[in-house]
């Protein structure tokens, strides 16, 4: 737990952080542009993995691949959709190790789609560079660019970028404590263990408005959710398999936790993220995705997916949306009721699949799985932001109390 | 099928003296069966620090690799303060929870006491369960007395041993045909 979470949960802090915090802390809601109720928002993402096909070993060069990433983003905002995103990684079988260079041809290449990453391994990187190429990025993308803060799951890069991994938990939470300092303030006086002070360093460039939009990633596990929740940050939720209620509880941490340390959650957006692969029946999708799982994780986790588990995906309570059409729109409008999430993220590329199988999965939720979406989480009025401000005041009040 | 035995310490003689019994035993059994055995003693380890096994260099990332890659592993352990040995915990605990899902794993178990015979059963067993293996269930325990200067001396011992081998093959093929057939229903 950093220091700055602990600020929150000490009783004698909370009297100066209910004057103070409520006040400074951004309503992410309405900054995010989700609070005009027009619904779930539905993204895409890609790992980055650069996979061979587990039919036939083949494998596209990593020119092509990188090509690939930019075709997905400009098929999903084709397709109507509100999001892209791409995953940074270090390790071999993944082509996105510069992911920042990447959403720049993207921001380019496309004109309407929110695009961003999923996620920036903060924990190695410097908050100064994260922070220029992400604003550079919403430039160049016309304020587009959105950035969510993930630490590694792979150790390999701490060694090739000359980290230690005893500092992991630290290295992330001072990490992403500065980022989220220098994209509130012109001027930065900071100092930490892990990068030389800044003494009212002015970091440039700034973004289109007043702040990027700063995501903070979260495994699914309560812990992590506790702490994006403590320090006030939207959380993305990424999950692998398992069962909707289970996350309901991660979904509650973090909210309790925020409320906890006095803010609304009600400003706080969430998002959830996790395999996506859709097929005229549930047993068409589950022949059609196995492979690629199993394959891909073999090769980047060293062990693949049981068959008895990934079957078990196609349940209605599995939060995994693999399945016929109608049966993935019913499941995002149910994780849509438990969570009362904001925004959804297929992963519906993983382990080698042909490009024009990825093309499919976009159209076919731009064509049948989105309009439904929107059509039945869609509000007709719209938040207003002076009642989310003034209820973030009565929360740190109860929380206080 | 392949097959592991591991000599679960890096000090000392009477388990590794057991497992090379296994390991002939094996051979005598089904000499089609590829059975490899790893001693701690001679692999130059490194403490577990929470990376992922696919990330481990040296004698570490081949103990971790091989064990992950057997569809049956037979573990020999001796009984040291009351538990496993610090060297066998900490293979443990550089692989993944699921790690023994669909493998089989035997126990044997060397001590200087008999009245360590259930510490196998307590400390060894809820790991096992906890990280997935499908235990045969009689493990075999060898007390100071069984061995002399690198034998077993034992036929009691020697039975239970050969018996340790038939049951852990056997589950190993059976567990195997069932998974077969499952997954095939799955028709996908």
């Amino acid at each position: 737990m950093s220091e700055h979470a602990q600020l929150h949960t000490t009783p004698p802090q909370h009297s100066a952080a209910s004057e103070s915090r409520p006040s400074q802390q951004p309503n992410y809601m309405h900054e995010f542009g989700l609070d005009r109720g027009q619904g779930l928002q539905f993204g895409i993402y890609s790992l980055g993995d650069h996979l061979p096909d587990p039919h036939d070993g083949s494998r596209v060069d990593a020119g092509q691949r990188i090509h690939e990433f930019i075709g997905y983003a400009q098929a999903a905002e084709a397709a109507g959709l509100d999001f892209f995103s791409l995953g940074e990684s270090h390790q071999e079988f993944f082509a996105s190790q510069a992911h920042a260079v990447i959403l720049g041809a993207i921001a380019q290449a496309t004109d309407t789609i929110r695009i961003g990453s999923s996620s920036t391994i903060l924990s190695t990187s410097d908050p100064v560079r994260v922070f220029e190429n992400f604003s550079t990025i919403d430039l160049i993308s016309g304020g587009r660019a959105e950035l969510v803060a993930g630490r590694a799951s792979r150790v390999g890069l701490f060694e090739l970028l000359g980290y230690d991994l005893r500092d992991y938990e630290e290295l992330y939470e001072e990490k992403l404590d500065l980022l989220l300092q220098i994209n509130r303030e012109k001027q930065v006086t900071w100092s930490g263990q892990f990068r030389a002070p800044l003494n009212d360093a002015e970091v440039l460039p700034r973004p289109t408005r007043q702040a990027l939009r700063i995501w903070r990633a979260v495994g699914g596990a309560p812990a992590s959710a506790v702490k994006a929740g403590l320090a006030g940050v939207p959380m993305v939720m990424a999950h692998l398999g398992g069962t909707t209620s289970v996350f309901k509880g991660t979904v509650d941490a973090y909210r309790h936790a925020a409320s906890h340390a006095g803010f609304d959650p009600a400003t706080l957006p969430i998002a959830t993220a996790g395999f996506f692969h859709a097929a005229e029946t549930s047993q068409e999708a589950l022949a059609g995705m196995y492979p690629h799982i199993n394959e891909g994780m073999k090769r980047t986790n060293g062990q693949g997916m049981p068959k008895q588990h990934f079957a078990q995906s196609v349940h209605p309570a599995s939060i995994a949306n693999i399945g016929s059409p109608q049966q993935i729109i019913e499941k995002i409008l149910h994780q849509h009721e438990v969570f009362g999430h904001q925004r959804y993220l297929a992963q519906v590329d993983f382990g080698g699949m042909a490009y024009a199988d990825v093309m499919k999965q976009i159209e076919i939720i731009g064509t049948e799985i989105l309009p439904a979406v929107k059509k039945h989480t869609a509000t007709a009025s719209a938040d207003s932001d002076a009642e989310s401000a003034g209820s973030a005041f009565e929360s740190a009040e109860e929380a206080l109390s | 099928m392949k097959l592991v035995l591991l000599s679960g310490s890096n000090v000392g003689t009477k388990t590794r003296t057991v497992i090379d019994h296994l390991a002939e035993a094996v051979a005598a059994y089904d000499p089609t069966i590829d059975a490899n055995v790893i001693d701690l003693a001679e692999a130059d380890m490194v403490f577990a620090d929470g990376r992922n096994f696919t990330e481990y260099t040296g004698d570490t990332s081949r103990v971790a690799r091989e064990l992950m890659d057997a569809d049956a592993i037979i573990i020999g352990t001796p009984i040291f303060q009351a538990s496993i040995p610090a060297a066998l915990k900490n293979v443990f605990d550089l692989l993944p929870t699921g790690a023994f899902l669909d493998k089989v794993v035997g126990v044997i178990a060397t001590a200087g006491s008999s009245k360590h015979y259930l510490i196998p059963a307590q400390h060894l067993l809820p790991i096992l369960s906890y990280m997935k293996a499908q235990v045969v269930q009689p493990y075999v325990f060898v007390g100071e007395s069984d061995l002399h200067r690198g034998e077993i001396v034992s036929h009691d011992v020697l039975q239970r041993l050969d018996r340790l081998v038939e049951d852990t093959i056997m589950l190993t093929r059976t567990y195997a045909s069932i998974r077969e057939e499952r997954d095939a229903a799955y028709g996908f």
